[in-house]
């Protein structure tokens, strides 16, 4: 299937010039021509997320000794459609009080926020929606609409548990932000430049997840927080909230908002294996284009499953405590990461063994990048370092309290 | 192309309902949600000129950057003080902020 | 003059949004609807900037207007919830600020149409030239010690003491 969908992408490229022999108009003809790539860009990632949640159930029923979906059509594959076509037929309820306008746009702009970033997802060398000069920064901005959809349903709802869970994600989602565009700065600053391709292209020597290591576990856990996966499933907390923002939603919007959670957890892990694991890069892939897409797909999927396993296994944080995790933690983490790299730059580049721009040899790259793992090594290190002594001189500190507790004599009164 | 005219005249338009909003609203947010018009206004007006006249400069989109900056530190510390107005006279319409009025 | 193209046309559709969008921000009483209306006015006032081939500043516009100082107007109209719904929209003076705007606009519109300034009094209706340039050029402007390094310093600085200043303001200081 996913094949199919590049080659496809290949006839939109000649599309224009069949229609013109055809004898059409030719601004018409690259008008369906762009309308076509459109299409195919954004109804990959709606087909896929079908698939998506299928090998989401998949994983998580392995993980804790189930089976999982079995038994619509061979292993459970058909189980997602089965679902789709029950939330299809439900009721649409619009609660009563509802701001409706506001209640039925806010999942449309939920889906769009995702589907939007998909047209700077570089396929292939030569398979883009869109090779913006500022694809990045385009990225960034466009996912943070997300953030509003989820505001404009929990405020639309009229409905107090629907706008306390609103309030927490939107939290969640402005606070990881920082951390997440701080650490995309490293990459940037290493290419020079915003575009995706370019960024792929500065990959084809050495993968950035070496010299940029922290700046990727950075991403990768402040993404976890973006898409509210576990441990920061806080938008969905079934246990503590009714059941979020989305609450008063049912049938179909419902299904948007559901398709949109796991499209935005699926989408993150492919800009993941683009900016730090080399996207399209690997052997032969500048021949043949298709190759390019194959190994973005593995390196995305190496990703993905690993970020299922870690959902299926670790418990979820307090409200209070992924706070503070973000802004005593991670943000002064990734600007010392952002400071230190720069530096680190610098100084190979003034020390002469830095690469030339555009260098696709792995040992001609090697030398800065061992630079600045060391660097990142050395961070990682003394961040340890001093975690391990908080954590001592707070465990004694309770200690302490438990003790001199112990040894206050019953009845002294409170 | 389309004319620079044209895009200084949406611009001025913004401008002044923009004016008309601050002037005329009671409350204090939407007051500052005015300005914010006023401001992207501007910041309109600085790239329709710096595109038709001196596009190969920095000044300015470094002008509209700047305005960016405003823009962000005025919303935040006018909401702050919005926010801290309320806590103490339970209003946020701009004739109950009186105490300094002899 | 203008003539009918993709262009003329996307310049229209924003704007249509970013005027709507700013006439429902000072008309609509319920705060929240005034906010989605702002967003819609500034995602216009984007569109406008990626037609002037400035794609970074649309960018930006997105992610600090929209993405940032939108969701925190959304969050002081909730957390100031008794007053989303005024009676009385409007103050006293309303008809007089009324007046202004439009005697400033017909000012202004006087002056955009008939310049007095420009080359020999008229506004080019071209760019002069499709030189435009880049991000990259932008990002030297900023850093460079004989273009804009100091005041791109001092709205570092400008940008943390409003962070700070505003934490302290809006800090409950009965609740600690």
């Amino acid at each position: 299937m996913n094949g199919e969908a590049a080659a496809c992408v290949n006839i939109v490229e000649t599309l224009s010039s069949c229609l013109v022999a055809g004898g059409m108009a030719p601004g018409l003809a690259s008008f369906i021509q762009t309308l076509m790539g459109v299409v195919l860009v954004s109804a990959f990632p709606l087909v896929l997320v079908i698939f998506l949640i299928w090998v989401e159930r998949k994983v998580a029923a392995r993980v804790q000794d189930r089976v999982g979906p079995n038994r619509v059509g061979p292993y459970g594959l058909l189980q997602s459609f089965a679902d789709a076509i029950k939330l299809i037929l439900k009721e649409d309820i619009i609660p009563a009080g509802a701001d409706r306008l506001i209640f039925n746009v806010a999942p449309i702009i939920a889906v769009l926020s995702v589907l939007l970033i998909w047209a700077v997802i570089p396929f292939s060398p030569v398979h883009i929606g869109a090779d913006l000069s500022i694809g990045l920064l385009y990225f960034v901005s466009v996912s943070s609409i997300g953030a509003l959809a989820i505001m404009m349903a929990g405020w639309a709802s009229n409905n107090k548990y629907a706008l306390l869970g609103a309030f927490r994600v939107v939290a969640q989602l402005v606070s990881y932000e920082v951390p997440m565009v701080v650490s995309l700065l490293v990459p940037v600053l290493i290419v020079g430049s915003l575009s995706m391709q370019t960024i792929v292209r500065a990959q084809i020597g050495m993968w950035f997840i070496v010299p940029g290591l922290l700046s990727a576990i950075i991403f990768y856990i402040s993404n976890l927080a973006e898409t509210g996966r576990a441990p920061f499933d806080l938008i969905e907390a079934e246990s503590e909230l009714v059941a979020g923002y989305n609450i008063e939603y049912s049938g179909m919007k419902f299904g948007l908002f559901m398709a949109n959670e796991f499209m935005h957890a699926f989408t993150v892990n492919v800009l993941f294996a683009v900016i730090f694991l080399g996207g399209w890069s690997g052997p032969g892939a500048e021949q043949f284009p298709l190759l390019g897409f194959l190994y973005l797909l593995a390196k995305t999927a190496l990703v993905y499953v690993f970020s299922l396993i870690l959902r299926a296994t670790v418990p979820r944080v307090r409200i209070d405590q992924m706070m503070s995790f973000n802004w005593k933690f991670l943000v002064p983490l990734s600007i010392v990461n952002l400071l230190v790299i720069a530096l680190l730059l610098q100084v190979t580049r003034a020390l002469g063994i830095a690469p030339a721009p555009g260098e696709t040899d792995f040992l001609a790259n090697l030398p800065q990048a061992l630079v600045l793992l060391a660097g990142n090594l050395v961070i990682i290190a003394g961040t340890l370092a001093i975690l391990r002594n908080s954590g001592r001189r707070e465990r004694l500190a309770e200690q302490t309290v438990v003790t001199s507790r112990a040894i206050v004599p019953v009845g002294s009164g409170d | 192309m389309i004319p620079l005219w044209m895009y200084l005249l949406v611009a001025a338009a913004m401008f002044c309902i923009g004016v008309y909003g601050v002037l005329s609203r009671r409350n204090a947010v939407a007051i500052l949600m005015s300005v914010e018009l006023m401001l992207s206004a501007v910041n309109i007006n600085l790239i329709a000129f710096w595109r038709y006249t001196a596009p190969s400069d920095m000044a300015g989109q470094v002008f509209t950057s700047f305005v960016f900056v405003i823009a962000a530190a005025e919303a935040a510390v006018g909401l702050a003080i919005i926010i801290s107005i309320y806590r103490s006279r339970r209003s946020v319409a701009v004739e109950d902020v009186n105490l300094l009025k002899g | 003059m203008l003539e009918l193209n993709a262009t003329t046309l996307a310049f229209f559709v924003f704007a249509i949004l970013s005027l709507g969008g700013a006439l429902g921000v000072v008309t609509s009483s319920n705060l929240i609807h005034g906010a989605l209306y702002l967003i819609l006015s500034l995602f216009g006032g984007a569109g406008f900037f990626v037609l002037l081939s400035a794609p970074f500043m649309a960018a930006v516009q997105v992610l600090v207007y929209i993405g940032a100082i939108a969701i925190l107007i959304i969050f002081a109209v909730m957390l100031t919830r008794s007053m989303t719904r005024m009676t009385e929209v409007y103050n006293r003076q309303w008809w007089l600020s009324a007046l202004v705007g439009t005697l400033l606009l017909l000012m202004l519109a006087l002056g955009v149409i008939f310049p007095v300034w420009g080359e020999g009094g008229m506004l080019p209706n071209q760019p002069v030239s499709n030189e435009v340039a880049t991000t990259e050029a932008l990002g030297v402007a900023f850093v460079s010690g004989d273009q804009f390094v100091l005041p791109f310093e001092i709205s570092s600085l400008l940008l943390t003491g409003a962070m700070i200043g505003a934490i302290v303001l809006a800090r409950d200081t009965e609740a600690s």
